[in-house]
């Protein structure tokens, strides 16, 4: 019987497993050196804050992978030798396959800044990392300071904050989440970072680390010289891919595994997806890489179908991705750069509490809707992946704002207040359409 | 601090207002301090001036501790240190409140006597209001009314940022103030049958007992009517509502049950349990317990027509046990004793016949859904963590299905709790409901 071997039990490890499993009868086995039983990372915060227990992170009761027959082996790749198909486990154990699957995920960045292996400096990605913050916050903490504004960055800033913890969080770039967001919704997130008293700053890089007597963090020293007295550094200036352990194997790496868009690697019989994948790309284009738990998963499904027999490509479809600034939600749909691009132009709306705003880019001549970001609303993604497919334009997009409104029942309807601001900036007279009556809502 | 900084707006400040909480807190205390020295039968004397001390320093107790709330950050989910705190996750605290508050059900419904000093105080607002002297009963209401009002103005609080649930809570609010509380006993101020309009077959199942039929038939006008009322209710109504809304219409809009669990059960929602064999245990049980009240009530109904002749004292012993186990031990002493233990809806998941019925309408015969969100959920489990029913809400979500469970009394706090917009309570059309939507292939 083929012997499928997934090394990392992450969303896309496991995706693979299950849909291999619907489709295929084969000996199939997953392992992980992080916890045995698949939990889902996006809850580490709510972990931390007292939301949830690990139980309720489990997506799976742990009688599902016996049931479904998926093997789990609690231990650590230290080698994988592709010519006689063999990984060696840190316990001293073997393992042999037939087909491997490799979703080890990412580690988070260190750029080598002075002091970063100190007591109290650590990022945030692992079920180890967050026992570590536990530890390194089970003494009293007068101040964190948090190197690098984006989405783990602002997390551990919540976090923390659960605990009482004063936050100095440093971003390298002028606003938050500069590479990503545009300057409004950058400017949006800003105010409602300090509005949580956190002391955000801009332009701002961190230079060093320094210790105290017992080597753990006494203080940072940012690039312009700044001195901050802290107890805890988060660092979490972005993460990469986690392939050390393939240094000596056949399997090619660049910055991540590479892989073609069938997630093939360049050995028979090697796969790998998820964060440790690096898609590669026709000439002259940047290789992909997709951090995210959706594309993870994904990519899950799609290969599940190849190493089944029915080789199929990685289509990301239109592109899509949420998150969550401390109580503002995020959603995107296409594309939108932090700055636009050539022929790009933009329509912006913000309520007046700052904590709602659409950002529409769409291009110039056809005013055809390449992308739009939405904060404070919640959008149907089957209605904007639509409407992006058809290619519709921005007037169509406003007028019929309503259909794509997913916010609960009861809530303010913001879609004559956007047309108003769209009538304003372009000189025009859009209604927008309402919501259903009592009537029809209860009838239609 | 950094004059390189180019922001404008300052870190805004924070005020620590724990102290005024704890003064909440202290009143709160205090309160049930007096009510354990008018235990002793001292507060026979005083009685207005007792119940204005316990009652009012439990009721501003509660507002001083839950309104700084209001002023110590922005509004947002804010589930912060539950698991960690005693009282909500099952730590020593915890038991010693679900130990207090089911021997508080034990001497209530079988010890009443034990509380009489407590009763005797209540008796100035029981005469005001429905012009005799209080009850056991009266004491439970007061008690379970305040609890309702005031957990409910802190569940606002806590959601204010969320429509749904700062009108669905006022809507709890009012009918049990109203028609849970006042409506009753002015009516019997007025010689009229002490009625609860909200309650109906087979919850009130003796509501459509024989001798709720003779008692409300012999009371005049009004009496004909109430009864018309349950029986409409029950039959016309209810299918009616949970087919346009689902039975949130009733669970957690309109019942007192519900209401009770929906404020003073909110910090323990997320104690339920979500396991598969929960579920299996679950259906097992309400709808054993929806079949033993409707063969009870069966049962009543013929003993009565054949004049008692044939079934003789059967029938009597179906509805003694049934109220014995289900009414008082089920629905009382494990369903609101255990809410720290085991969640806040552990009697209406695992035992309400009236939940049972809404439920197979709303599996079977309902508009009402919770629609999932395209590809956007990330199986974070906030939804399934705080969903009271212990349904595994996240199981539905992350495979793109809607979730149409018959247990679901549509509270929508998974919706207000999910991080990525996943989730949204919805009425629509009955046909297509259950089909999966295309972003997960599940």
């Amino acid at each position: 019987m083929t012997h499928l071997v997934i090394v990392g039990n992450g969303i896309s490890g496991v995706t693979v497993a299950r849909h291999v499993r619907k489709r295929s009868d084969m000996k199939i086995t997953i392992i992980s050196a992080e916890t045995k039983h698949f939990f889902s990372r996006t809850a580490l915060m709510y972990a931390y804050m007292g939301h949830m227990k690990f139980e309720n992170m489990k997506p799976y009761e742990d009688w599902f992978w016996e049931k479904n027959r998926i093997e789990l082996v609690f231990d650590f790749v230290s080698k994988v030798d592709t010519d006689s198909k063999k990984l060696s486990l840190k316990s001293g154990k073997e393992i042999s396959y037939d087909k491997l699957v490799l979703a080890t995920g990412s580690k988070y960045n260190k750029f080598g800044w002075p002091g970063q292996d100190l007591d109290g400096v650590q990022g945030l990605f692992s079920w180890q990392d967050l026992e570590l913050m536990e530890k390194n916050t089970a003494n009293p903490v007068n101040r964190a300071v948090i190197v690098g504004g984006g989405l783990i960055g602002i997390e551990m800033a919540e976090m923390l904050l659960t605990r009482k913890i004063p936050v100095t969080f440093l971003v390298r770039e002028s606003r938050y989440w500069g590479g990503i967001l545009p300057l409004e919704e950058g400017t949006l997130v800003k105010r409602h970072i300090l509005e949580h008293g956190i002391d955000l700053r801009l332009n701002t890089e961190l230079g060093e680390i320094l210790p105290d007597e017992n080597g753990r963090v006494r203080a940072v020293i940012t690039k312009d010289g700044t001195e901050i007295p802290c107890q805890f550094v988060g660092l979490t200036a972005g993460v990469s891919p986690n392939v050390k352990f393939l240094e000596d194997s056949k399997v090619e790496t660049g910055r991540g595994i590479l892989v073609n868009d069938y997630l093939e690697t360049n050995v028979p019989d090697v796969y790998s997806l998820g964060d440790c994948a690096e898609i590669k790309t026709p000439e002259g284009e940047r290789n992909r890489l997709e951090q995210l738990w959706y594309t993870g998963r994904m990519q899950g499904e799609v290969l599940a179908k190849t190493i089944t027999g029915e080789r199929t490509i990685y289509e990301r479809g239109i592109w899509f991705n949420s998150a969550k600034f401390l109580d503002i939600e995020y959603q995107t749909y296409g594309q939108v750069f932090g700055e636009l691009r050539e022929g790009e132009a933009k329509f912006y709306w913000e309520h007046e509490d700052h904590k709602h705003c659409l950002k529409v880019v769409f291009d110039e001549k056809s005013h055809v809707v390449i992308g739009l970001n939405v904060f404070g609303i919640r959008l149907r993604h089957d209605v904007c992946e639509k409407w992006l497919k058809e290619q519709r334009n921005l007037e169509y997009f406003l007028e019929n704002l309503v259909e794509a409104n997913f916010d609960p029942e009861f809530y303010e309807s913001f879609e004559q207040s956007v047309a108003d601001a769209y009538n304003t900036q372009f000189g025009k007279t859009l209604k927008a359409k309402t919501k259903k009556g009592f009537f029809a809502s209860i009838f239609g | 601090m950094n004059a390189t900084t180019p922001y404008f707006e300052e870190t805004h400040e924070h005020k620590d207002l724990s102290g005024v909480k704890k003064i909440g807190l202290a009143l709160v205390s205090l309160g049930f301090l007096l009510l354990f020295v008018s235990a002793s039968g001292i507060a026979k004397e005083q009685p207005t001036l007792f119940s204005i001390l316990i009652f009012g320093s439990i009721m501003v107790g509660t507002l001083v501790y839950v309104l700084p709330q209001l002023k110590e950050g922005p509004a947002g989910i804010k589930n912060n240190n539950i698991f960690f705190d005693s009282m909500t996750s099952k730590g020593a605290a915890a038991w010693v409140a679900g130990i207090f508050i089911t021997g508080f059900y034990v001497l209530l419904y079988w010890f009443p006597q034990y509380l009489e000093n407590w009763i005797r105080i209540l008796d100035p607002l029981s005469f005001a209001l429905s012009g005799g002297p209080a009850s056991q009963w009266f004491l439970y209401g007061t008690f379970y009314t305040i609890a309702v009002v005031f957990m409910g103005v802190r569940m606002i609080v806590k959601y204010r940022h969320n429509r749904y649930q700062i009108i669905r809570t006022a809507s709890v609010m009012f009918f049990q103030l109203g028609f849970g509380f006042l409506i009753p006993n002015i009516l019997k101020a007025f010689n009229q049958p002490e009625f609860y309009f909200t309650y109906f077959w087979p919850l009130k199942y003796d509501y459509l007992f024989p001798n709720s039929f003779e008692w409300l038939m012999s009371s005049g006008g009004i009496g004909i009517f109430m009864f018309f009322w349950g029986a409409v209710m029950t039959f016309i109504a209810t299918p009616v509502l949970t087919y346009f809304f689902g039975k949130r219409w009733y669970c957690s809009w309109v019942c007192g049950c519900g209401g009770l669990a929906e404020t003073l059960g909110d910090p323990y929602r997320q104690l339920s349990d979500k396991s598969l064999k929960a579920w299996q245990i679950e259906r097992w049980m309400i709808h054993g317990v929806l079949a033993f009240i409707t063969v009870t009530t069966i049962i009543v109904w013929l003993n009565s027509s054949f004049g008692g002749g044939i079934l003789g004292d059967l029938s009597n012993q179906f509805s003694q046990t049934y109220g014995f186990l289900i009414g008082a031990a089920f629905s009382g002493v494990i369903g609101v004793g255990f809410y720290p233990i085991m969640g806040s809806r552990v009697w209406c998941r695992f035992g309400c016949p009236m939940a049972a019925v809404l439920g197979i309408i709303q599996k079977f015969w309902s508009r009402f859904r919770i629609t999932t969100n395209g590809g956007q959920c990330i199986s974070c489990g906030n939804c399934s963590t705080y969903c009271e029913m212990g349904i595994d809400v996240r199981a539905y979500a992350q495979r793109g299905q809607n979730i149409i469970r018959a247990s679901c009394v549509g509270c929508g706090i998974c919706a207000a709790v999910c991080p990525r917009g996943v989730l949204k309570l919805e009425n629509g059309k009955v046909e297509g409901r259950y089909e999966l939507n295309d972003y997960v292939k599940v």
